[in-house]
Formats: C-alpha cells, structure tokens, sequence
C-alpha cells in the first residue's frame, strides 16, 4: 500500500514537530487563556457596563453595535478564535517555508527523491492544517471554560477557524517561497495581519469603523473568517450567509494552493 | 587496462544508465551547458573534472531530475526524465554539493525521513540505518543531533542517506570539497567499496587527485563545453608526456628566460611561479637544462597528472 507522496512530506513535518510540541501546546492554551482573562473579563465587564452574559443587553443596546443579548466575552471569543487561527497560519506559512526552501533545505531534500513540488505543497498544507485544527480545539476548550460558549453547535466554530486559517496559510505560503530573505515577511505581518486582526471585527463590529472602511472591512478574508465563527459560535448563522463566507475562504485556499504549487516549482526546480 | 580503447570500452546506447546527446541548460541568456554528449555504463565510475562554473552542477541536476533540460536528449537509466522524473528519482542516490540535511534532528532521524520519502516500510527503514550508519562509521552517534557533527561525518550521513534506496546510480556532487585530508581518504574508501558492489558513480570534482582515484573515465568540462574524455590513464597518454620537469628559479630569473627554454623536451609551459617541461625522459630534460647553463634553484621530476591534462587543454590551472 503506497502511501501517498504529500503525507509522506507531512510525516517529516511531524518529525520535527516532535522536538518542539511542548512548548507549542503550552502556549496554545496560554494565548487565549490570557487574551480571553484581560480583553473577554477584564474589558469585557467594563463594555457590558458591570453586567455579564445574557443580562448585558442593554448595555450592549446603549452602545448600539454590539448584537442584541451578547456579553462582550461571548462577542469577542469566537472573533479571537478566528484571528487566532490567522496568525497561526501566518507564523507557519512564512518562517518554515524559509527554512525549507534557504536554511533547512529539507525540500530539495524531498525533491531528490519521488516527491514532487505538488507533494511538498500538499504536505505542508496538510500540516499546516492539523496545528490550526490543535490550536482551534485548544481554543475553544478554553472558550467553554470561560463560560463563552452557548450552544453545542458552536462546535461548528472550529472546523470555520481551520478553515480561516487554511485561506491565509495558502497564499501566503505561495508568497513565503519567492522571498530570499525575512524582509517580506515583517512587511506582511506589519501592514497584513496586524491591521487585519485590529480592524476586521475583532474587538469590535465593523458597523463601528468609518463608513468608508466599512467596505474594505467586508471584503478582507478576516472578517469573513470571523463572522463566520461568530454566527456558528452564537448560533445566529444565516445559511445562505454562512454559505458565501466558507465559499470566500474556500476560494482564497484553493487560489492559494495553485499558486503555491507554483511559485514553489518556480524556486525548487530550475 | 593498457593501450588505445577500442570501441568495445565505448558502452553502445542500449547498454547506457545514462546517455545525453547535445544536452544543454539554460538559464535566461546565460548557457551553462552547451550541447554536451555522453554515456555511462552500468557498474562504472564517471567523473566530470572541471573548474567552478564549468557547467558540473548545472549537468548533474540534469541528470538527477530537479532541472528540466533546455535543449537536447537526456535518458537516464532508459527513461525521459521530463516525463518520468519521480520514477528515475526513486532508483537514484543523491549527494548534493550543499548538505540538506536536517540539523536539528538526531542521525537516525534524518536517515528515517529521508526513508519515508521513498516510501520505504519503517521495519526496513530500520534494518538498513543499521547497516548504512555501520558502513559510514556513524554508528556510535545514531542518536546525536547532526549539527554538532564534524563536517566529514556529516558528509558520510549524507552518503549513507543517498543509499537508503539502493540505488542503482549514485550521483555525488563535489563530494568532498571541504574536508579535511584524512576525511576525504576515509570517503574516497568507502565509495570504493560501494563501486566494488556494483554501484554506478557519478561525481564532480575539481580535485585531480580525486578523479584520479575514483574515476574509471571522466570528461574535462570547460566553460560549459566538454573538452576531452576518457580513462585518467588515456587522457595523460593523449594530452601530456609521461614525465614532467619542474622548475623553479629564483625570483626576477624566469622573466629572463626567453629563448633559452626552446626545443626542451616536447613542450614547455610557463607558469607565474615555476616552469613545466613535458618529456618522455624527465631526468634527460633536466640534464639537458644543466648544459644550457640554467640554474633553477628546485629540480622535480614527476609523473604526468590530470592536473596537466587540464593546464594543456584550458591554458588554466583547475583550482585557482
């Protein structure tokens, strides 16, 4: 039985996963422990006006933004998962492939042998997609233990953060493969996933952005990726809503991963 | 192995692992290889002596399928590497010039990822990186991390990586430019042993001394072309004298020299530091240089080297 080339790509990243997991899960609880504990409660109970959880209506009416009967925790954790998942996709679609390609040079260790550019690609993703599906549950166990998940069917939040975070990790890792250093990758954590986690509904409802932004808003993947989840975690998802927004992100890793097999032939066999 | 080769030592089409007819690389305006011809026989050891940018690399990607050819046929092992690339890939061994391997990771590791990508069982991943870290002497450091390895160990596991597979052609890409002596005996000897198993060599070098030991044939590469071929033993037979005087005059005297090094042996080649006189008879030349009144102040009479060979067909020395 032969196993298939891109999983045999994705063992190797496994393989070297091993040394650091430990470290890696550790602060794949923190992270959200932390952001949930300061922005969710901490903030949170000053948003709410000193009231929480379903109570916070009129509060939340006061300010006219947030939706009608959310605490600001519940607002803002399936919002934090999403943005999680895109950071995530980010760190490892960037420096790994770097390492890959110019430090490591595992990949033109793979592309010795019957692996091909395609299988690389494929592999990577895979991978890329198995740490978003241990930091999304991750994420959401602590979610239920801060009380900010409702519905069982908020459950369906963590398959819409993989898939978020899949939409990132393809182009960028098409991108990451024509760079010859870091330089770009500062450029795109600065003026790409920094604005994008501030300002795509986040923290708060794009409604709250100058009218003007407010278009630029709906058409980053980032919001698509966050009110998705939001409505999946809340249990207030549309379908057909719904629908449009995992098409988006679906469109954006399917494109991605076309052109990453592509620019990552380009650098790899010459 | 005497005398002039006969078209029986050329190995025919049918018979080659590797076979390139006006093969030729490309990138952009830049010609790497220009339109090279050759062939290698199965069980032979095939060099490809040349200078830094000769065009060697650029041959051996060609040949190990991760750089589609520009212009002309290449067949490896009867097979059209455009459109079977991962199929000739799974029967090759590849020692890169520049190591990939994984640093972070212990020996044993890199040898079992590098397993997996040929879709190798582990059970057998694991019987044969007993017995390849045992031919490469690594076998007292199986569960060290690579990188704190000496650069000579590391060019071993790269080796004993490439043979994971067992392939039927091993491809070494410079294999041991920057080691120490000692070392490149020490992989010279274990290449041996795998030749003398059966295993078809192809290597770069631009270390004479290292064709010399390894190379069965080889093929001078210059400036993308290649300028001549053959056994190390026939090409020194073709292109050079059996013996060679050396000498060297004190400093200022060789400028002076003019006429006076006329009609020595069959040849003289000038260099900045010494002059070279190609004769069948080098202790003759020599004499013959002590009646012209010359007065070197070191006299050496050596056998002719690839080395020579290179000096004749470029008019350059092969490592400047």
């Amino acid at each position: 039985m032969a196993t298939p080339a891109a999983v045999r790509v994705l063992e190797q990243r496994l393989v070297v996963y091993r040394r650091t997991w430990r470290g890696s899960v550790i602060s794949s609880f923190l992270n959200p422990v932390l952001f949930l504990a300061a922005m969710g409660v901490g903030l949170g109970t000053y948003v709410d006006g000193g009231t929480s959880g379903v109570s916070a209506a009129s509060a939340a009416g006061a300010t006219g933004s947030l939706p009608d009967g959310i605490g600001y925790i519940a607002f803002l954790a399936p919002g934090l998962l999403a943005s999680t998942a895109m950071q995530t996709a980010a760190g490892e679609s960037t420096f790994p492939i770097m390492g890959g390609i110019v430090w490591v040079r595992s990949f033109h260790g793979m592309l010795a042998t019957p692996i091909r550019p395609a299988d690389v690609v494929l592999g990577v993703l895979g991978w890329i997609g198995l740490r978003l599906a241990l930091v999304s549950a991750v994420f959401f166990a602590v979610m239920v233990l801060f009380g900010a998940v409702a519905t069982p069917g908020a459950l369906l939040a963590v398959p819409a953060a993989i898939l978020t975070g899949l939409a990132f990790a393809a182009p960028i890792a098409a991108f990451s493969a024509t760079q010859r250093d870091t330089n770009g990758f500062n450029a795109l954590f600065r003026f790409g996933i920094i604005p994008l986690f501030l300002f795509s509904g986040t923290f708060f409802p794009i409604a709250q952005l100058p009218t003007l932004l407010q278009p630029v808003a709906v058409v980053t993947p980032l919001w698509h990726g966050v009110d998705l989840c939001r409505s999946l975690a809340l249990g207030t998802a549309d379908p057909l809503v719904a629908a449009l927004h995992v098409g988006y992100l679906a469109a954006m890793a399917g494109a991605g991963l076309l052109l990453a097999e592509k620019t990552f032939r380009r650098r790899l066999v010459k | 192995m005497s005398g002039a080769p006969t078209p029986q030592d050329r190995p025919g089409p049918a018979e080659s692992l590797i076979r390139a007819r006006g093969l030729t690389k490309r990138f952009g305006g830049l010609t790497a290889v220009d339109g090279i011809d050759f062939d290698v026989a199965p069980g032979e050891s095939f060099g490809f002596l040349g200078p830094n940018g000769a065009g060697k690399t650029s041959t051996m990607r060609m040949i190990a399928c991760v750089s589609p050819v520009t212009a002309g046929e290449l067949r490896i092992l009867g097979l059209d590497p455009a459109t079977h690339g991962p199929a000739i890939r799974a029967r090759l061994g590849v020692v890169p010039q520049q190591d990939t391997l994984d640093m972070e990771l212990t020996v044993a590791e890199n040898l079992a990822i590098y397993g997996r990508y040929f879709d190798l069982p582990r059970a057998l991943i694991r019987e044969r990186t007993r017995e390849l870290l045992d031919f490469v002497q690594l076998t007292d450091r199986a569960r060290d991390q690579v990188e704190p390895l000496s650069g000579g160990m590391k060019r071993r596991l790269t080796i004993a990586r490439s043979l994971v597979n067992e392939p039927e052609l091993l491809l070494l890409d410079e294999p041991t430019t920057g080691l120490d002596p000692q070392a490149r005996h020490l992989l010279w000897d274990r290449l041996y042993r795998l030749k003398q198993k059966g295993v078809t060599l192809v290597l770069t070098t631009h270390y004479m001394d290292e064709a010399e030991q390894l190379c069965d044939r080889l093929v001078v590469m210059d400036k993308a072309r290649i300028v001549a071929g053959g056994s190390p033993r026939e090409l020194i037979e073709r292109y050079s004298t059996r013996e060679v005087l050396e000498m060297r005059f004190p400093a200022g005297v060789q400028e002076t020299l003019d006429g006076q090094l006329d009609g020595l042996g069959q040849r003289v080649e000038r260099l900045p530091d010494r002059v070279l006189v190609y004769a069948d008879d080098g202790e003759a030349a020599a004499a013959q240089a002590h009646e012209r009144g010359l007065a070197p102040e070191m006299v050496l009479v050596r056998r002719s080297s690839l080395e020579d060979v290179f000096l004749r067909l470029t008019g350059r020395s092969l490592v400047d």
